[in-house]
């Protein structure tokens, strides 16, 4: 399972890859996988408020709807438009093409206490 | 030697070409049928139809003869696995075999020919039914008065779900939230949303059922109420369901039966006594109309003493007289269904429930229980039950080491399933157990078709063990009219509608 070092995740299975002024969100390779083939993805609306834990967005697969969760708290400033049309890209490229959003985080201290990748990969070999 | 279990493998489907639609079929000028010697006046459609109504080109309709029409619909049926072919071991679904008594009594003029406006005086046999199905849906459960309105399942929920916002209602209370596990079934939600309120899960604890320390927690004075089933979506017994209700019932919310499982505790348990206030019953699927495929059903909804005053009505009633009429109770919530509920499918419920009495209803949930713990007990070794305990109708085991293994996912049994003659399993339900198989072998299946199904699902893991991999299955299903179909394109590209221009290619 693919768990890129430069990234930080959460125990729900979302990444995070912070930058200068926001940091950009999606899902692990590890929930694509679990997921399945991916057929709709809500997305989250530009310039909405959103609370680290709280629901962001929304992925069906064929096998179930899944909740993706915020992993910080800030306001939602871009959205991977790509993803309405090719859902299948968070399947075939969950950490590139696949990204759902970008978040300008609101307090610096909740990124400190998210994952890193050993941390993250414990997790998942936990499940 | 035992007798062969019943394999569905040994039916005549046909082969894999596709039938034309019926537009391909259509020949200009070809009629169904005429009745050109009725002696009716005919009349012109200008005199019946103004003309900013009428259509300026004719509806592009199929023309096809009535032989080549049922002979199209045939061919279609010819296709299909039914319950009436073979074992529909379909999880959380109840795919029992359905005795033909039951659609016989259906299919009587005196009930299948009355409108249902007729006044009472000329219905008191069918209201008699009604009645009768009513009272013995209450000893079931353990209720004291039901709705019958309800069109199915789900109907039942909203119907549930506005009783316990008119009693709160009515007691000056206003309640926001509704408490469902997270093994629950996905119309719990979703009756959840279109009823207006909001949705808090509770999570499930090692043993299968629901944590009580976290629904603690998340009870509060804006809890209306619990959605529950039991047995629960694993097919496990909810052992603290007397406290789960106890606490729910301190918070002053009510506790919601979803009937979805009856079939496992007939005449054993009722869900009165286990602390639910509002009982919803699937009678379509527990009792005997044939379903899948989009109905019809009925979901009756019965209630304890103090919800009785805000029952959907009119509803069907014993009068003083003896005689039977309609009666809208003081609070009543409303109707649910324009006339008195899906009445040829109350009418099967009935007559299943005459035909087989009290002691035939608790065989019935006997039995069920006992070919499910006896295939969950059969398949050990083969694949891993999800939580391991005496389970109840349903068992719901998991392909997940034999994934790891040898790449066989629960979609690829359930494909292979289709070859060796049964119908699938659900597969990925509940969500909470990885590569899910769940399994619902009914009671109406012989001991032999429950071992030939067993057989089956182990033939299906042995291949893939002996192979190392899961090529085989994959390529599964390969003796069916439609082979593997490509879920996630017909999920992201959805074609729902048949459009003429462009040759049925788009729509």
């Amino acid at each position: 399972m693919n768990v890129p070092e430069e990234l930080f995740y959460t125990s729900d299975h979302e990444w995070v890859r912070p930058s200068e002024s926001a940091v950009r969100v999606g899902i692990t390779d590890f929930a694509q996988d679990s997921l399945g083939d991916i057929v709709f993805v809500e997305l989250p609306t530009v310039g909405a408020a959103v609370t680290k834990g709280g629901a962001l967005s929304e992925v069906e697969s064929t096998k179930s709807v899944s909740e993706v969760y915020a992993p910080v708290s800030g306001k939602v400033v871009a959205c991977n438009e790509q993803l309405r049309s090719a859902p299948e890209l968070l399947n075939s490229d969950p950490y590139g093409d696949g990204w759902i959003c970008t978040i300008e985080a609101s307090d610096p201290a909740e990124l400190k206490a998210l994952l890193g990748p050993e941390e993250y990969r414990a997790v998942i070999d936990g499940q | 030697m035992s007798a062969p279990g019943g394999r569905a493998a040994s039916a005549p489907l046909m082969g894999r070409a596709a039938e034309p639609s019926l537009f391909d079929l259509s020949e200009p000028g070809r009629l169904s049928a005429s009745f050109r010697t009725s002696g009716l006046p005919e009349w012109s459609l200008a005199d019946l139809v103004p003309e900013e109504f009428r259509a300026t080109e004719p509806v592009q309709l199929p023309e096809v003869a009535e032989r080549d029409l049922v002979a199209h619909f045939t061919r279609l049926t010819h296709r299909q696995y039914s319950v009436d072919l073979g074992s529909y071991p379909l999880g959380s679904c109840t795919m029992k075999y359905n005795p033909k008594s039951c659609d016989a009594a259906a299919s009587m003029p005196g009930f299948a020919d009355v409108h249902p406006a007729s006044p009472p005086s000329m219905i008191q046999g069918w209201l008699e039914v009604l009645v009768e199905l009513e009272e013995a849906l209450c000893a079931i459960t353990g209720m004291a008065a039901a709705t019958l309105q309800p069109a199915a399942g789900a109907a039942g929920e909203l119907t549930g779900l506005m009783l316990m916002r008119a009693y709160h209602d009515h007691g000056g209370e206003r309640r926001t939230r509704i408490i469902i596990p997270d093994t629950s079934h996905g119309t719990n939600p979703a009756s959840v949303a279109l009823a207006g309120y909001e949705i808090t899960t509770v999570g499930t604890n090692e043993r299968g059922s629901v944590d009580l320390r976290h629904l603690r927690e998340v009870l509060g004075p804006d809890v209306a109420g619990m959605m529950l089933t039991n047995p629960n979506t694993l097919g496990l017994f909810e052992e603290e369901i007397v406290e789960v209700a106890a606490a729910v019932h301190d918070a002053g919310g009510l506790m919601y039966y979803d009937g979805a499982n009856l079939n496992a505790i007939l005449g054993v348990v009722r869900p009165g006594d286990m602390g639910f206030d509002i009982v919803h019953m699937n009678v379509h699927k527990t009792f005997a109309t044939p379903h899948g495929g989009g109905g019809p059903g009925a979901g009756p909804v019965a209630v304890r003493e103090g919800l009785k005053e805000f029952l959907p009505g009119p509803r069907p009633v014993r009068l003083l007289s003896g005689s039977f009429g309609f009666e809208t109770p003081a609070h009543s919530i409303g109707r649910l269904h324009s006339w008195h509920g899906n009445a040829l499918v109350l009418l099967r419920a009935w007559a299943y429930l005459r035909l087989n009495g009290a002691d035939g209803l608790r065989s019935v949930s006997d039995v069920a229980v006992l070919n499910a713990n006896w295939l969950k007990e059969r398949l050990r070794g083969v694949y891993d039950a999800a939580y391991d305990r005496p389970v109840m109708h349903e068992c719901v085991l998991s392909a997940e080491a034999l994934q790891k293994e040898t790449g066989l996912r629960a979609l690829d049994v359930a494909k292979r399933l289709l070859e060796l003659g049964f119908h699938a399993p659900t597969v990925y339900f509940p969500l909470i157990v990885h590569e899910a198989l769940m399994i619902e072998p009914t009671e109406t299946e012989s001991p032999q078709t429950v071992a030939a199904l067993a057989e089956a699902l182990e033939q299906i893991a042995n291949e893939a063990r002996a192979a190392g991999s899961a090529t085989d299955a994959k390529a599964a299903p390969r003796t069916t009219p439609v082979g593997r179909v490509d879920e996630a394109r017909a999920a992201r590209h959805l074609i729902a509608t048949y459009d003429q221009r462009d040759d049925g290619a788009q729509g």
